[in-house]
């Protein structure tokens, strides 16, 4: 039953990362225009579905709170700080979508929120993953770490690599669903994101070899985790090809299948640790009746239909966006 | 264990959930209302229900956008501020606000989806089914939430192992009979809200002599609806006295200001209770209407305060205050919506301006009742989180700190005063205007899941074409 919610918790993060990192990451773009015409074409973008985007955000925490409680109890406890600022920034962005329109002199305020929550929120999901790669101070399965213990230079090195992963799977979308103007600045902005995130991946690797963190044991053991870096290597080829021939609609689709290589890394090497490497699957599950009373009703219909519901908002906005002049 | 992290944390969630209650409680009755209204209008076809749906579709949008946006926030207050609470009870809290949240997402916000695009797409039964769809979701997500804090009010169905909260009867946890008076309470209080607000703007409107037509039937359908179901609400508040009589004797002893053992019990009508000198100042007292009240018994004994050891007693002041708060307003509101439902009837509500007034200015009367009511429930229930089992300062997380819980109550502090003040006046600008003369068209670019874009829609300064 565990193994469900495993699965469960798995597809609710990846499709937040996936769906809410290409509207956080297009927020993060936001900033670095100032053209309001160029600016509303990017919220149209994301306008439709980025609060449903969000909403697997919100199913990730119930989820670990209910079926992982001790991971939920934890995680939310250590990265008190953290949590707040990227709380307080995806509040500010989400409102900013509506409250920017009603408004001509305060403008700037919810654009400077929109941008900045963006950021903030990208870059705190970086640090989460990057501080849980390094490793929390854990003792006998409690955080000791206090106010700041998930800091270190490694896990701000993520969140600035999250911050330049969801720009550039913003920059895809752009790609995939903006004509013109827009459409061009996101092709050069892609080149130069992804670079950065080259390099960022680089260095990490570099690092951890330094450091001789202890997820790098796991590499070794599992040699068989080398294949996601061929898919990612393979991916980002393509990703080359599809920019250099404008093919609009592979960009986006790359990128997303180097962000599953890179989760599907992360996944492994982790398993069968919900922290590593103090907290198993195990160790954090919830009682069988509190699994199998989530499993009879939202686990199997529910979850479901949500999914369902997902494929269907994206299928109803698929295709161009069309900004027409003079429209507003 | 801090003990002034204990009070920041105590105060950054009453602080945060007093503002989010303030909007499911509006919601959850105007979804109602709504789907009240289309119903009419399927019956009637009068163009006046048309505009009213349209108009209150709006403010319900910019409402539940705000709840939903503050809700958030409560759901990971639990892991950050409380992990002892969120790893014990985490396998009966946890579940029980998963199902909130997934019936939330798929009732509300799918069926919200048909209510900005679907008008002109689907056939108008299924426009009412979806109305009402929406209404449900906010009716079974208030549910859930109730279920969550009667097991904490009322802990039921099971056992503890390792240190955890262990299910064993979910259908004790969830059907049992204290939730079943709780739930109606919150949610006739959430119609009450809805009933107020309509009324209230449609006084408003006759008072400039703006939008007639629709304030006449603001203001008949909102005070006839509270007008009956007020004394239905004063009834399940007494039932909802009988549990915490029954439950939760120090909790009802600190809302009576009894501090000692009755027989039979005089009821404290005023006072300024007095925890150290175990008294009340300048009380006003009916002796032997507290054993009636409590235990329909002219000669009952009723338990005080000084029953309980110092540790296990509530603070007493707050309840014993907002309770009678509580009851004032709800008194204040029956009067004056049989009032207004008597002269309606009479039709002579609309010349009487002192009535129009006071309807008017009874808004934050149902809002008040609210907010006071859940104070009385959670800091009469201290010092547990988990009545009679864990302690409120044991379930804080054990390491916070004092600056790191000023630091969020500052920063959730500033971010909420800033995103409500302009929600609040957004609102406020949409029902000063009133009904818009013409109406409106599906908004190309409102989306099922950004309920606050409806509100753009008529006034082209929204988006450019989001994907039609």
């Amino acid at each position: 039953m565990e193994k469900f919610w495993v699965a469960l918790l798995a597809i609710s993060i990846l499709l937040y990362v996936l769906l809410d990192g290409f509207d956080l990451g297009i927020g993060i773009l936001f900033g670095l225009t100032r053209s309001e015409e160029r600016r509303r074409a990017m919220l149209s973008a994301v306008a439709p579905i980025w609060d449903g985007n969000e909403t697997w955000l919100v199913v990730t925490v119930v989820i670990l709170w209910g079926a992982f409680p001790i991971v939920y109890a934890t995680l939310f406890s250590a990265f008190y700080l953290p949590l707040l600022v990227m709380l307080a920034g995806l509040i500010l962005r989400g409102v900013a979508f509506e409250y920017r329109y009603k408004t001509e002199r305060m403008r700037w305020v919810w654009d400077l929120s929109f941008a900045g929550g963006s950021l903030a929120a990208a870059f705190i999901q970086g640090l989460t993953v990057g501080a849980l790669v390094h490793g929390l101070p854990m003792a006998n399965g409690e955080y000791v770490g206090g106010e700041f213990g998930w800091f270190s230079p490694f896990a701000v090195l993520c969140g600035f690599g999250l911050c330049l992963g969801y720009a550039l799977l913003g920059a895809a979308w752009l790609v995939q669903k903006c004509e013109g103007e827009l459409r061009e600045a996101a092709y050069r902005q892609i080149y130069l994101l992804a670079a950065g995130v080259l390099a960022f991946l680089v260095i990490v690797f570099v690092y951890a070899l330094a450091e001789n963190l202890q997820i790098m044991g796991r590499w070794l053991e599992r040699p068989y985790l080398f294949v996601f870096p061929v898919i990612g290597a393979a991916a980002a080829s393509v990703l080359a090809a599809s920019l250099r021939h404008h093919w609009d609609g592979l960009p986006f689709t790359m990128v997303v299948i180097i962000f599953l290589a890179a989760f599907g890394t992360l996944a492994i090497s982790f398993w069968p640790y919900m922290i590593p490497f103090a907290i198993t699957i195990d160790d954090a599950k919830a009682p069988a009746s509190s699994l199998a009373f989530m499993f009879w009703g939202e686990g199997l219909f529910v979850f479901p239909l949500m999914l369902i519901y997902t494929v269907i908002s994206y299928s109803v906005f698929r295709g161009k966006v069309h900004t027409e002049p003079g429209h507003h | 264990m801090d003990a002034s992290a204990l009070l920041l944390s105590r105060i950054q969630f009453g602080f945060t959930i007093s503002f989010h209650i303030i909007f499911p409680a509006f919601t959850i009755g105007l979804a109602a209302w709504l789907t009240v209204l289309e119903g009419l209008y399927l019956i009637t076809a009068r163009a006046a229900y048309r505009m009213l749906f349209e108009f209150w579709l709006k403010i319900f949008g910019i409402a539940f956008g705000l709840g939903v946006v503050s809700g958030i926030v409560m759901a990971s207050q639990f892991g950050t501020n409380w992990s002892v609470l969120a790893r014990m009870s985490g396998p009966i809290q946890g579940p029980l606000l998963s199902y909130e949240t997934f019936t939330a997402f798929t009732l509300e916000a799918t069926f919200f989806g048909v209510l900005i695009f679907g008008r002109s797409r689907v056939p108008p039964w299924f426009y009412l089914f979806s109305t009402a769809m929406v209404a449900l979701g906010t009716d079974i997500s208030a549910f859930w939430i109730m279920v969550n804090n009667t097991w904490m009010q009322v802990p039921v169905g099971y056992v503890v192992e390792n240190g955890a909260f262990v299910p064993t009867d979910w259908t004790k946890i969830v059907l049992n009979s204290v939730v079943w008076v709780r739930f109606p309470h919150m949610l006739l209080g959430a119609f009450l809200t809805g009933a107020f607000c309509v009324a209230a703007t449609g006084a408003w409107y006759l008072l400039r002599k703006i939008h007639t037509t629709e304030a006449h039937i603001m203001l008949r359908m909102g005070l006839g609806l509270a007008a009956i179901l007020l004394p239905l609400q004063i009834y399940f508040g007494h039932l909802v006295g009988d549990y915490v009589h029954d439950y939760q004797p120090a909790k009802f002893a600190a809302i009576e200001g009894r501090w000692h053992d009755e027989q039979p019990a005089g009821e404290v009508l005023i006072g300024i209770p007095d925890a150290a000198a175990e008294t009340n100042h300048y009380e006003v007292k009916i002796p032997v209407l507290g054993s009636v009240i409590a235990s329909l018994s002219l000669t009952s004994k009723e338990v005080g305060l000084t029953s309980f050891p110092p540790e296990d007693r509530p603070p007493v002041l707050i309840p014993f205050l907002t309770f009678r708060i509580m009851v004032g307003c709800g008194l204040a509101m029956l009067a004056i919506a049989w009032l207004g439902s008597y002269l309606s009837l009479k039709q002579r509500l609309e010349q009487n301006r002192f009535l129009l007034w006071l309807t008017f200015l009874s808004f934050p009367l149902p809002f008040v009742a609210i907010l006071t009511g859940w104070y009385t429930a959670e800091v009469g229930r201290q010092p547990w989180v988990v009545y009679g089992v864990l302690r409120t300062a044991d379930a804080m997380t054990p390491f916070l700190t004092a600056r790191a819980a000023s630091i969020s109550l500052a920063v959730f502090g500033a971010v909420y005063m800033l995103i409500f003040a302009f929600g609040t006046y957004y609102i406020y600008r949409l029902l000063r205007a009133g009904p818009s003369g013409h109406v409106v068209k599906a908004a190309h670019a409102a989306s099922p899941n950004r309920p606050m874009s409806l509100a753009n829609a008529d006034r082209e300064t929204g988006y450019a074409g989001a994907g039609d």
